[in-house]
């Protein structure tokens, strides 16, 4: 076979000087061979006495078992959270909501290292990433919205901002704690008290939150996690005594929200998918731009809904930007994400490397052509290598649909009103990426692409201060910043 | 000028403006030219393709014109119009906007004399259709001021943590399509109307079903208001045939219903999550109020942008906003 020649640099590390394994210790985490519902400041077993096993995807080993929580106890927490409201939270000075608030944030920080390693273990993510963006985030976030709570009469001009009540608040799997604290943080902020559901692959942080929650004193039944599938959070976003559904998720699941709540007034924020374009003009920093790349779509395994998953270069770059991220891909490691050395870790669960795995097939058989990294992974687990798809059609359903892991589709363009059609022709609107030196034509392409956070020159950069949240089918309503208290409000 | 009766067959006994031009005297009389009242798709005036028409009537019952019943066809025609005038009009300096709305006030100024002889042939006392016109106009003109100001109250500049410019802003939502107020033939239109445009996006509004005829006046208005058509479509028909339409169409962005009917806002609600669409219900707003206009009208169907972009970092010295 003919050796293809190449002007970039390999970057071969692995051949290079092979890294020796740099595991994290797991004993900074304490994880109980069983977890209950967590509803008005108590640990309580299930009423209907059903466990699930929760596993490590990066080895399929049980890490605990978790409670199922049926109607019985979704009204329970509803009742604990409803009473709570009614009778101590919404009556709280603002300034005590605060500093409770604050004190979370304090012992999230506290004990920061114990919730990477557990997150890490229950949801595949590496160890670098959860110790060094979703914990401290999450703790910034309890952080920055805890100020607010004594603040809101200067949020809304000419308005009183007053809570709404009881928050129901359904949490995906890709971000488990954090997405907790966007939930969380701003709701009690606003003067709300919150029945939480973690995913059911990753509930364990959001337990770990719990006991926080109660050892910081906070008042019994503000704050309820209770855990459980997709029957557990129908239940909340039926219960009649929600005035609140906050749902981070899928477009599908968000649309039967959508629709279960119509007859109520029952208030919605939806954070659903997202197929981000991110677009490399000519005149880019190539190398800078192909990082980009590479955090944005192998970031977090992929499970990003944010995930610059649609990646339009520029035709006269084309071949140079595809060499380059595909000697990128080989140094990239795959495999125990309790190694500090790790990029890409495990897929979150069985089912979830399925559908990737499905899409693969798809990508291939409508003609698209497949490139994998030649790294190896661990035997047992999920794993996924990162994988580039070329010569894509816009309407592929590779380039149409979420595919939720390290999976790339590439399109080439000519100019900017092509890629701006192509980038906005899909019913999602969550993100987008642009990569250009010249200023005039960011703000060109970051006016017209029709999505919620635009990252030029960047990409999968994420703040408390900062709004997230989507246009057309990715959602809407926003998490994060001063435009995020607006969820958990009504004006009078 | 006679009081319009069924085309083309002049009544002459009736005369409820007695403003004198009865025939009583030698004098022969001039026929009254008649109104067709249309809907407005795209900059223009057809007839419902769909050839279907309703007896728009007073309150005694008498007959005040043949008004198009439009059909689906019509409403997605119209949604065409409207998402192809929503990139230019998203797009025109929020000062250019404010400009034609101004516009839109001054021309609905020098027809006062005419909607408020529309509203009384519907049944409003000559009081009541004076004050509803005023306060139509000056609604426009409190909107046009908002055109360029409501972006600046609701924007942010975010001091993240990192050596990044981020910024959050308020872009339009896109397509909206609207089911006005049904109790009133002016004010619901243009008070739904008027923050849906300000906000920079282009809309498709059902005008009220028994009081049509200040709508399709209105159209003629903004035809002659520098907007773009296109930018505001309206209809006139029947609310529970239409409103399945508005709310299930998949090119349309958000759905707004100024009405109580519990049973239909449902069935808006449940259609919009087709496409997960933007809902508003303004179901308490007294639309002759003060508080039926305020800059949260336009936020309603606005969407947060927020951009990023690095701070270059040279020396050690972190910059940051």
């Amino acid at each position: 076979m003919a050796v293809k020649k190449s002007n970039t640099i390999k970057l071969k590390f692995d051949s290079a000087r092979n890294l020796a394994p740099a595991p994290e210790s797991k004993s900074a985490a304490k994880i109980n061979e069983r977890y209950d519902l967590f509803i008005n400041g108590k640990f309580e077993k299930p009423s209907g006495k059903k466990y699930f096993a929760t596993i490590n995807p990066a080895n399929e080993e049980k890490l605990a078992d978790v409670a199922e929580a049926n109607n019985a106890d979704v009204n329970k927490a509803v009742t604990a959270a409803r009473t709570a409201y009614e009778k101590v939270w919404k009556k709280t000075a603002p300034k005590e909501r605060a500093k409770y608030i604050y004190r979370i944030a304090r012992m999230i920080q506290e004990r920061a290292r114990e919730f990477a390693v557990i997150e890490t273990l229950d949801g595949g993510k590496p160890i670098r990433e959860s110790r060094d963006f979703d914990v401290p985030t999450a703790a910034n976030h309890f952080f920055y919205y805890a100020g607010w709570a004594d603040k809101l009469e200067y949020a809304f001009p000419n308005r009183n901002a007053q809570p709404l009540g009881v928050a129901g608040q359904i949490i995906p799997w890709n971000f488990p704690l954090l997405m907790a604290a966007w939930k969380i943080a701003p709701a009690l902020a606003t003067g709300n008290t919150v029945v939480l559901k973690p995913a059911e692959t990753t509930p364990l942080t959001a337990l770990k939150l719990a006991e926080i929650i109660r050892e910081a004193d906070l008042p019994p039944g503000v704050v309820n996690i209770i855990t459980g599938a997709g029957e557990t959070g129908a239940a909340i976003v039926n219960h009649p005594d929600i005035n609140k559904i906050a749902f981070t998720g899928s477009t599908n699941v968000g649309k039967i929200i959508q629709r279960a709540i119509a007859g109520t007034n029952k208030k919605a924020t939806l954070e659903l998918g997202g197929k981000a374009a991110n677009i490399i003009f000519d005149d880019a920093p190539l190398d800078q731009a192909v990082e980009g790349v590479i955090n944005g779509i192998f970031f977090n395994q992929g499970h990003v809904c944010c995930a610059g998953s649609r990646l339009y270069v520029q035709e006269s770059v084309y071949k140079t930007v595809v060499q380059k991220l595909k000697d990128r891909m080989e140094t990239l490691i795959v495999g125990d994400p309790m190694d500090k050395n790790t990029d890409i870790g495990a897929i979150n669960s069985k089912e979830q490397l399925e559908t990737i795995n499905k899409y693969l097939k798809i990508g291939q058989q409508e003609g698209a052509e497949m490139y994998q990294s030649a790294c190896s992974v661990p035997r047992k687990g999920f794993y996924c290598r990162p994988t580039i798809f070329t010569n894509v059609a816009q309407s592929n359903r590779i380039a149409q649909e979420e595919i939720f892991g390290p999976v790339l589709t590439i399109q080439s363009f000519r100019t900017d009103d092509e890629v701006i059609e192509k980038a906005n022709n899909t019913p999602f609107g969550l993100s987008a990426g642009v990569w250009t030196d010249k200023g005039s034509k960011i703000f060109n392409l970051t006016t017209k692409l029709r999505a919620g956070v635009i990252w030029a020159n960047t990409y999968n950069k994420f703040d408390p201060v900062s709004p997230f949240g989507g246009y057309k089918e990715s959602g809407y309503g926003r998490e994060g910043g001063l435009h995020g208290l607006q969820a958990y409000i009504n004006l009078v | 000028m006679a009081t319009k009766t069924k085309p083309g067959i002049p009544k002459e006994s009736i005369n409820l403006n007695g403003n004198g031009h009865s025939n009583n005297g030698t004098e022969p009389k001039r026929l009254e030219v008649l109104k067709t009242y249309k809907i407005y798709i795209g900059g223009q005036f057809p007839r419902t393709e769909s050839g279907r028409y309703y007896h728009a009537t007073n309150g005694k019952g008498e007959l005040l014109a043949n008004v198009c019943l439009s059909s689906r066809k019509d409403f997605r025609d119209a949604v065409v119009a409207a998402r192809a005038a929503f990139g230019g009009w998203s797009a025109r300096a929020a000062f250019n906007r404010g400009q034609i709305l101004y516009r839109i006030a001054e021309m609905l100024e020098g027809r006062k004399a005419q909607f408020i002889d529309e509203l009384m042939k519907q049944d409003s006392t000559r009081a009541q259709a004076e004050a509803e016109v005023n306060l139509a106009i000056d609604r426009f003109i409190y909107y046009s001021g908002w055109c360029d100001k409501f972006q600046q109250i609701f924007s942010a500049v975010n001091p993240v943590a990192s050596s990044h410019f981020n910024f959050s802003v308020p872009e339009p939502t896109g397509v909206v399509a609207a089911i006005a107020a049904q109790d009133s033939s002016l004010i619901g239109l243009v008070s739904v109307i008027a923050p849906i445009i300000a906000g920079g996006n282009s809309c498709v509004v059902l005008a009220s079903n028994t009081k049509p005829l200040c709508a399709v006046t209105f159209a003629e208005v903004l035809n002659s208001s520098d907007l773009p058509g296109g930018v505001v479509n309206i209809l006139t028909g029947k609310v529970a045939e239409l409103v399945p339409f508005f709310a299930d169409h998949m090119d349309v962005n958000a759905t707004v219903y100024c009405g109580a009917e519990a049973n239909m806002q449902q069935m808006i609600k449940e259609k919009s999550a087709l496409n997960v669409k933007r809902v508003q219900i303004y179901d308490k707003v007294k639309w002759m109020s003060e508080e039926a206009q305020s800059p949260y009208f336009i936020m309603d169907l606005q969407e947060i942008k927020t951009t990023w972009h690095p701070i270059e970092n040279i020396g050690g010295a972190k910059a940051g906003y």
